[in-house]
């Protein structure tokens, strides 16, 4: 019994800097959003004190000047815009992160190395900075625009910056990483033998890709899938920058309820809604692998 | 590529911020509006002084006192117009200095000494001042500098080559001047008005940002933009494409001070910098650098020419209206038309 005690103990002595960061670092921050979201705005920023739900009311219904309610569809329309953005942003680099996981995947050990070294490089410089180039490469008389002027192609301007497409190209090329890498980790442990049997039996390429490959390489898909699609959706510095301000996505949306605005309870309310739709999607997620289990299992 | 580098500049101030010791003396920690000082400045006050100073930047008002509300702290000076200077005060958001003891407050104009938003000049000393409207790039059709007309209902040429302010405050106070309404109106009739327009104005918008509006300007990205005099001025000295307008209809005013926020840790450093900065040679270096008036009375003789025979800051007959604080009432309805207009 004694013994028994000791062993507890000592489990959530040694558990403790791992439950503190959590408590610290993601529950106690939420638990104020959650606490804010249900305050009084300050006019001048801040919250006062006092029970409302008006915040979530103004998620569906506006009041007008003269206070009577409508049902608005601004801020539905600005997650469906995020939702879909960030889908976008998660096939896109799906595309393109599929083939160099398993380019990489195929390498030898040495070549494998050097590769994910350059893949993670983008990572050691700032995320500003980084869409700050991207200004550069996309913007009138930019790095794309000039030479295709220089010899003839191109007249005038094709637009690209400040659009949806700049926001796409921008979560894309930020997010690319996180689809190589789990993928990659999956694909490194695929049996290459598999794919030799498979067309020897006589199975087509995009048969062995069907169902060869990507039944293999499933769970390294998903992880990648989730951690596209999850920062993109609050993604707030490649819509702020490339996207010009006009069209709001939910990161931006919630940072200018903070800062501008000065509505804070609106801003937790919309983050506590992002963080619902977040989790929605991975119990979706979760349900549908425990599905997929079960029938391979059986 | 300016923009880049400024970034730099940016993160290598907000890492020194971190890292340095905050209290050690000979320090300030001045929070202003982004091309709103430079090197030039803050190593003759380094000269002068001893006191090494330490930059971060905003793009608005509106940042400036959201980030003081949410409890940033540390900064020990901040650049607020004269509006805000009276939310800062009223929200108890500042330290009290006496600017009016300072030796170099005789410098300041007579017209300047008992402004409306800090009369006793408690707590707020004089920065730069300047207006608010907007510019056209030059040749392109896109207007003539007549009416405010050119910017809110852009011509056929502009379409789609607007460029307007991230935040709503000057923005919505053009709009007021445009269609003929007070400022800080509460009547449902003038904000519908306003809203209207903005919404119109909408699809001929580029972008929405307050950063670098002049080189999107002179590169032709936009071709009417939101701008401030003496952003304008700089673009025009450089390659003299753009020219900064005073519609008919007026421009909004405005009247930059420094003022200590509460939470500040060197405050006697603060003041020696408020009272540096009054001595009309040390003003005009800053004007030279900002390209905007100020209220110190000497300050022209070491302008520079450009200066001197600055178009943007003469301003010609037409109205100068100046920001007040507007209620609660207000301010949450202007929050609603753009949060609708930013959709």
């Amino acid at each position: 019994m004694a013994v028994g005690a000791e062993q507890t103990r000592r489990t959530w002595w040694l558990l403790s800097p791992a439950l503190l960061t959590v408590g610290f670092f993601m529950v106690l921050p939420m638990v104020i959003l959650l606490v804010f979201s249900f305050m009084e705005a300050d006019p001048y920023g801040g919250v006062d004190p006092g029970f409302t739900v008006e915040a979530y009311v103004q998620l569906l219904f506006e009041r007008d000047f003269d206070d009577t309610l409508a049902y608005t569809g601004i801020y539905l329309g600005i997650i469906w815009r995020s939702i879909a953005l960030a889908l976008v942003a998660t096939v896109g680099s799906l595309i393109l992160g599929f083939p160099v996981a398993y380019y990489i995947a195929r390498q030898n050990t040495r070549t494998q190395n050097l590769l994910l070294f350059l893949v993670t490089l983008p990572f050691w410089t700032n995320l500003l900075i980084r869409t700050y180039a991207w200004i550069l490469i996309l913007s009138t008389d930019g790095v794309i625009e000039q030479p295709l002027k220089a010899i003839g192609f191109l007249d005038g301007t094709l637009d690209m910056m400040y659009s949806n497409g700049a926001i796409a190209i921008g979560l894309i090329y930020t997010y690319l990483p996180l689809m190589v890498l789990p993928i990659y980790a999956s694909m490194e442990k695929l049996d290459f033998r598999l794919i030799e049997a498979a067309s020897d039996l006589y199975a087509g390429r995009y048969r062995v890709f069907r169902e060869v490959i990507v039944p293999l390489s499933t769970p390294g898909i998903v992880a990648g899938c989730i951690l596209v699609f999850v920062p993109s959706l609050g993604a707030f510095v490649a819509p702020d920058l490339l996207g010009g301000g006009r069209k709001l996505m939910l990161g931006s949306l919630i940072h200018l309820q903070f800062a501008s605005s000065r509505n804070w309870p609106f801003g937790a309310a919309i983050a506590m809604c992002l963080l619902a739709i977040v989790m929605i999607a991975l119990m979706l997620q979760a349900r549908s692998s425990a599905r997929r289990r079960a029938m391979e299992v059986a | 590529m300016k923009q880049v580098m400024k970034l730099a500049a940016a993160s290598t101030v907000a890492l020194g911020l971190a890292v340095s010791p905050a209290t050690a003396a000979g320090e300030l920690f001045l929070y202003n509006w982004t091309d709103y000082i430079d090197n030039t400045i803050t190593d003759k006050f380094t000269k002068d002084t001893g006191i090494k100073v330490t930059l971060d930047t905003y793009d608005s008002n509106e940042t400036l006192l959201a980030k003081l509300k949410s409890g940033a702290t540390g900064y020990d000076l901040a650049v607020p117009s004269q509006n805000f200077v009276d939310i800062m005060i009223k929200e108890g958001m500042l330290i009290e200095v006496d600017v009016k003891s300072m030796p170099n407050y005789k410098h300041v104009a007579d017209a300047f000494k008992k402004p409306s938003w800090d009369p006793e000049q408690k707590y707020s000393s004089p920065y730069q001042m300047g207006t608010t409207s907007y510019a056209v790039k030059k040749g392109s059709g896109a207007g003539q500098c007549a009416s405010l007309k050119e910017f809110f209902e852009p011509n056929a040429a502009a379409k789609g080559k607007v460029g307007v302010f991230k935040t709503p405050e000057e923005v919505v106070n053009l709009a007021h001047i445009y269609l003929g309404q007070n400022f800080c109106t509460e009547k449902t009739d003038d904000l519908k008005a306003v809203q209207s327009l903005l919404q119109g104005q909408k699809s001929s918008v580029k972008v929405f940002s307050s950063e670098g509006t002049m080189d999107r300007l002179g590169d032709g990205v936009t071709l009417v933009s939101n701008a401030w005099n003496g952003d304008a001025m700089k673009r025009r000295l450089k390659d003299d494409t753009i020219q900064y307008c005073f519609p008919k209809e007026g421009v909004v005013g405005w009247f930059d001070s420094l003022v200590i926020p509460k939470g500040a840790k060197n405050v006697e450093n603060a003041k020696t910098f408020m009272n540096w900065l009054m001595a009309p040679e040390n003003m005009a270096l800053l004007s030279n650098f900002a390209n905007y008036a100020n209220a110190i009375v000497g300050s022209d003789k070491y302008m520079t020419k450009d200066m001197a025979s600055s178009p943007e800051v003469q301003v010609p007959s037409v109205p100068v209206k100046f920001g007040k604080s507007c209620g609660p009432k207000y301010t949450k309805a202007i929050d609603k038309i753009w949060t609708k207009l930013l959709q």
